[in-house]
């Protein structure tokens, strides 16, 4: 661990003996600190390269057209992950590449993307070892920040709608919520998602109707908290669902569950969902 | 203020990894700090302005396109096109008869005696052509029926289905294209 952390210090203290801080997202050229050392690998390893070609779009020139830009780095010097070669490209080579990370471990759902046609998140998903180029897009069907940030604003103001905690207007007299371990095992596999909205943005459904279609995530959030024993707004909370668009537009098509890179199954707290309401449970 | 804390942290850090030989061979150099951009304050209102103009300039990502073909969306798209072939097939063919009166050839004895009179190959294939999405949408839709009451919802279950519809689909279409 502390290796690690010593080897990231000394790797990006190389290019960067001057702290700098930029506030526009256009390209200064005084940014740009190509290191003039010639990279050579680590004693034993041999280099291989591998392309990688990232959507770029830069809103500081809204008219030209999104493009995918290529970038070739050496596996044996950078880490296992694609987010690893991510920040190695955005330290060693183009500065101006944008997307978000944070945790590196799969826990914050900041870096999700569609790597190689699939979303998940870049911090979980090995680089593949083949010679094959790789392809980075942001997550599908999203209006583009810059590069690989989308707009996420949508999806959150979704979650909010579905008011994503306990409401109850009869608490316990003294302490706290009691639960029974059967009741508290039926939020297991829905309480751990992160909302990366990997999901929801893999969602053909979600694709053509986002204005009103909630998706996978927050409709799996919703669940949630109906299934929730200590919640009493159940009922309520079912009923906002009762219209064709909410939660209807979904068709169980899986690609949700498919994607999920926490291995979580959001179609089937819908599913669950729907059956609940269909029976008026 | 915050230019001070910063250069705080640098020197704890230094010192935490006063051990890796690249933080060691420079370290004035660690303390200077450069900004070559400047912000500038704007009310809320300008905020919203500048910020709704670049919201109308933003780009769709690519979706489509770029998705790697899975067993989960595919037979989705399959089950909605095959849906809408076949309902449009029955609206139009029934539909047709309402031309008989122009075309007098367009009436059900025509129609079987053309069928009759065609090789069994072309006849193979056209039934083929309806047997085909007709078999998939059924067996398809069974599949649906199950997952609304609660079976097959797991990946593993979702993936065994659809290779079940394949196969049933493949083997009864072929058997009602030129057995029957």
């Amino acid at each position: 661990m502390l290796k690690t952390a010593l080897r990231s210090v000394a790797s990006t203290s190389r290019q960067s003996n001057l702290a700098l801080r930029s506030f526009t997202s256009s390209p200064i050229t005084a940014f740009a600190q190509p290191s003039n050392e010639t990279p050579t690998p680590p004693p034993g390893k041999v280099p291989q390269m591998k392309e990688f070609k990232i959507y770029r779009w830069n809103p500081d020139q809204p008219a030209e057209k999104p493009k995918l830009q290529s970038y070739s780095i050496d596996l044996s010097q950078c880490g296992p992950m694609m987010l690893d070669a991510l920040i190695k490209i955005k330290n060693e080579v183009d500065p101006t590449l944008t997307f978000r990370r944070s945790c590196r471990e799969g826990i914050c759902g900041s870096c999700a993307m569609n790597i190689d046609g699939v979303n998940t998140l870049a911090c979980l998903s090995r680089i593949p070892k083949d010679t094959k180029p790789s392809k980075i897009y942001p997550l599908p069907h999203m209006y583009i920040v810059k590069d690989l940030v989308p707009d996420l604003t949508n999806f959150y103001k979704q979650y909010k709608s579905i008011e994503p905690y306990l409401k109850n207007d009869n608490p316990p007299a003294k302490g706290e919520f009691l639960q029974s371990q059967e009741d508290r095992k039926k939020l297991d596999g829905m309480y751990e998602c992160i909302l990366c909205a990997c999901c929801s943005t893999s969602c053909p459904s979600y694709w053509w109707n986002q204005d009103q279609y909630l998706g996978p995530a927050v409709l799996m959030q919703a669940y949630r908290w109906m299934a929730d024993s200590r919640d009493a707004y159940g009922a309520q909370r079912k009923e906002k669902m009762q219209n064709s668009m909410s939660l209807y537009r979904c068709h169980t098509i899986f690609n949700c569950s498919k994607t999920c890179p926490k291995g979580l199954n959001p179609a089937m707290a819908i599913a669950k969902m729907k059956l609940e309401m269909a029976q008026d449970k | 203020m915050a230019s001070l804390s910063s250069t705080f942290a640098r020197r704890s850090i230094l010192k935490a990894v006063g051990t890796a030989p690249t933080l060691r061979c420079a370290p004035s150099l660690l303390l200077c700090q450069k900004r070559f951009a400047t912000t500038e304050a704007v009310s809320s209102q300008d905020e919203i302005a500048i910020l709704n103009n670049q919201r109308l300039k933003r780009p769709i990502s690519p979706h489509l396109s770029i998705y790697q073909p899975q067993m989960t969306w595919y037979p989705s798209m399959f089950h909605r096109l095959t849906g809408v072939a076949l309902s449009g097939g029955l609206y139009l063919s029934a539909l047709a008869y309402l031309t008989h009166p122009y075309f007098p050839a367009l009436d059900s004895a025509h129609l079987v005696q053309l069928v009759h009179d065609s090789p069994v190959w072309l006849k193979g294939s056209i039934k083929m052509l309806f047997a085909l999405p007709f078999t998939f949408h059924s067996f398809n839709g069974i599949r649906h029926l199950l997952w609304d009451v609660g079976y097959g919802l797991t990946l593993k279950g979702v993936y065994a289905g659809a290779y079940a519809v394949i196969g049933l689909t493949t083997v009864s279409s072929i058997w009602l294209a030129f057995f029957v």
